[in-house]
């Protein structure tokens, strides 16, 4: 797997913990929330960033109240047509502020690309095979948007205003 | 009528060449059929049991005649010189090949046309009263608003993967001619007391094997919240709509286990943060759409209805197409015409490349440029001046499209069904066809008067056999056809489901069994009543004593 932000290729320093194991001594452990559900108390003076992993029926609303311990909070698209992650991003980054990274996993393709980066997503799981400049192409392919998002792009509504 | 802007045409034509360049990638091996399927869905095109099939949106059904003469040329030029008019106001075409496709939605888009999210799990081509504009007691034209929803849900980055299709309605009349509660989202613009432009809003209506009408969830949404209160509803329904079976993936399913209370609660909850946000609709954006469908300028043209009555009293054929397809227009001396595309022994919707000129050219010539599509699958000239209509009537004779029968019990929703469907359990076609044949005397279409027969091949209910008053639904016992017959249905503003009659009747008999259920209505009826009113008068116990006797 490679990661994938501003179209081009970064190192992932995350190391990715399955189920409830115990991230202790890990350089910036991506964990479950049934992990953190656990091990909360004790990940809460970890003297690493941490990084939480949410599966589509999980809700980053769950976590409203510890968000600013997570630095990268990443949803899963367990398959093309689960959608349900869209929204969690747009919640995070309008409703509830959140800074970090986002990071979408799963199936993640570049034909949904777009939608992604104007969800506010900004790193994005990808095989390592990946057409970077097909990925470059896909962000800028439709330049007219219809609706604000939770990037910064602007919105035909706005633009005829002005 | 709406104009494309350069926004819209930016995006239109970008949409063209990114969808070239996946059919490219498509035909050169490097995406695989089951990616490319999520991606020409977006494009509205299918792959059915022989072929391709591409769905062309006509938002809230309306056409200038230029953007008819080019379904016309693609008909001839890409397809088998027919298209089918579909009842959500679209247009099918059969047999395209995929090559040519990005071709087709280019010259599509020479005319400010396409076929975004018209399949998908997204937000479809949001349909609207056919009569809109045109009808008297109309409070505003509910194609603005359509324009506006159209605008905002076009690749919603959000709402582009929801669990299942998604359909929004709007209506600005009493009468309901949009099917509101049968429609994921229905919009009834009304004016409240202190003279306010807003909407009722109903959701989670539908038909196919679990059929709902929509509660109202809201009385009143002021206008200018319109898009937030849709983003709210949306944003809802895409977190806790249902993934796992593709039966209960529609709204409607998670309205009906939330409970209406609940899942009301869960959006005025979502939109209470939202509320005031940027998707208020702003003042000039409104004026901007509503200048788009102001209304033509009408010629007066003196003592035109006086040559109108003259031709129908001279002339029988046409005073009783006036009768069922000619209706009164909010400006006098002018009229709505609805051109039957259901002539007896034809499939319902089809119209030929050369009746798509033919009909483009009238309206051109004598209705402002503008054709519409109507649920029921007919097309309208909606500005005839009363003077014309003879004329109109003449060449709408020449070309075999002069059936008048709007309303009638010959004017049939009918899916495709066995013919052409591999989910279809019965045929529909034939049953309609032969529905029509027994009704063919058109004295006594008639005298029946209003009466909506929808007929499915199966529990999808394409043919929306849930809503018809008299409703057919084909199934299949022990490998043979059969028919299951409801009575009392309405997807209008009295909208209910219709109910089972009783034990399902073959292919053979279920002409009969119409014609049965009909005599029923005529001797049961009191001072010209709608079948609909007598059905809901009496019940089923006369039609049923009558279909199976008393023991
Ligand atoms: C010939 C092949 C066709 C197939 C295989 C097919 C398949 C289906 C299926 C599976 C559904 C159920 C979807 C759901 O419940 O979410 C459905 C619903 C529907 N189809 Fe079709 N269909 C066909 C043709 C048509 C045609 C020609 C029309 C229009 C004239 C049509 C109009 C509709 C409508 C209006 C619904 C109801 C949607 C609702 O629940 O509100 N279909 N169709
Ligand atoms: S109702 Fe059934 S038979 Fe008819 S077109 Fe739809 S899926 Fe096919």
């Amino acid at each position: 797997m490679a990661l994938l932000k501003a179209h081009e290729l970064t190192a992932d320093p995350w190391t990715v913990i399955d189920g409830t194991g115990d991230p202790s001594g890990v350089d910036h452990p991506l964990i479950t929330l049934e992990s953190w559900v656990l091990h909360s108390d004790k990940l809460g003076c970890v003297n690493t960033p941490l990084g939480i992993f949410l599966k589509s029926h999980q809700s980053p609303v769950e976590l409203v109240d510890d968000l600013d311990r997570f630095s990268v909070i990443a949803l899963d698209f367990p398959k093309l047509s689960d959608g349900r992650a869209f929204s969690y991003a747009r919640l995070l980054r309008q409703r509830y502020g959140f800074q970090g990274e986002v990071r979408a996993v799963g199936e993640v393709r570049r034909d949904q690309y777009l939608f992604m980066l104007r969800c506010g997503f900004n790193t994005f799981e990808v095989g390592d095979d990946v057409d970077l400049a097909g990925w470059a192409d896909a962000a800028t392919e439709v330049s007219v948007f219809y609706q604000p998002g939770s990037d910064d792009s602007s919105w035909a509504f706005r633009c005829r205003r002005s | 009528m709406y104009r494309y802007d350069e926004f819209d045409r930016a995006l239109v034509l970008e949409r063209v060449e990114q969808f070239r360049g996946q059919v490219a990638r498509r035909l050169s091996g490097e995406l695989e059929e089951e990616e490319f399927k999520a991606l020409r869905l977006r494009n509205g095109l299918y792959l059915q049991l022989h072929a391709y099939m591409l769905r062309v949106a006509i938002p809230y059904g309306t056409l200038s005649s230029q953007q008819m003469r080019k379904l016309a040329h693609i008909a001839r030029v890409y397809d088998r010189d027919y298209g089918h008019f579909t009842t959500r106001q679209n247009i099918q075409y059969n047999w395209p090949k995929l090559v040519d496709v990005p071709d087709i939605l280019a010259e599509l888009a020479e005319v400010e046309m396409h076929a975004i999210q018209t399949s998908g799990n997204c937000i479809r081509n949001v349909t609207a009263d056919h009569f809109a504009g045109v009808a008297a007691d109309e409070i505003e034209d509910p194609r603005v608003y359509a324009e506006i929803v159209r605008q905002w849900s076009t690749l919603h980055p959000e709402f582009s993967f929801l669990p299942r299709k998604f359909k929004i309605a709007v209506n600005g009349t009493a009468q309901d001619r949009a099917a509101l509660r049968v429609h994921d989202i229905g919009l009834q613009i009304r004016r409240n007391s202190a003279g306010k432009i807003g909407f009722e809003v109903m959701v989670g209506g539908g038909q196919g094997r679990t059929p709902y009408i929509a509660p109202t969830i809201r009385e009143f949404l002021p206008k200018q919240h319109l898009l937030s209160y849709l983003e709210a509803i949306l944003r809802v329904y895409n977190q806790l709509g249902r993934r796992d079976n593709l039966y209960k993936a529609r709204i409607k399913i998670l309205v009906a286990s939330t409970g209406v209370e609940n899942f009301t609660k869960l959006v005025e909850e979502e939109w209470a943060e939202i509320k005031g946000g940027e998707l208020t609709l702003p003042e000039d954006e409104h004026r901007r759409i509503l200048d788009y469908f102001s209304p033509p300028q009408y010629q007066d043209s003196n003592g035109a209805s006086k040559t109108f009555e003259t031709h129908k009293t001279w002339n029988l054929d046409f005073s009783r197409w006036c009768k069922t397809n000619v209706v009164s227009h909010k400006r006098p001396g002018f009229s709505i015409i609805t051109i039957s595309l259901k002539p007896i022994g034809s499939a319902p919707g089809d119209a030929s490349a050369d009746q798509m000129d033919v009909i483009a050219g009238l309206a051109e010539k004598f209705s402002h440029d503008e054709i519409r599509v109507t649920h029921e699958q007919n097309l309208v000239l909606a500005h005839v001046c009363q003077s014309d209509i003879y004329e109109v009537w003449e060449a709408l004779e020449n070309a075999a499209l002069s059936t008048p029968n709007i309303g009638l019990i010959s004017d049939m929703i009918t899916c495709p069904g066995l013919d052409y469907c591999n989910l279809a359990n019965a045929r529909s076609i034939p049953v309609a066809q032969n529905i029509a044949k027994k009704f063919e005397d058109l004295d006594r279409q008639h005298d029946i008067g209003e009466l909506k027969i929808k007929i499915s091949g199966c529990i999808n209910a394409c043919g929306h056999h849930h809503v018809g008053h008299i409703g057919i639904l084909g199934v299949d016992k022990r490998g043979e056809e059969f028919y299951q017959i409801t009575l009392g249905g309405s997807g209008a503003e009295d909208a209910a489901l219709g109910d089972i009659v009783g034990r399902a009747f073959g292919y053979d008999e279920v002409t009969g069994a119409i014609e049965t259920i009909v005599d029923t209505y005529v001797t049961e009826r009191r001072n010209g009543e709608r079948f609909l009113d007598t059905y809901r008068r009496v019940g089923l116990g006369p039609f049923k004593e009558a279909l199976y006797g008393t023991a």
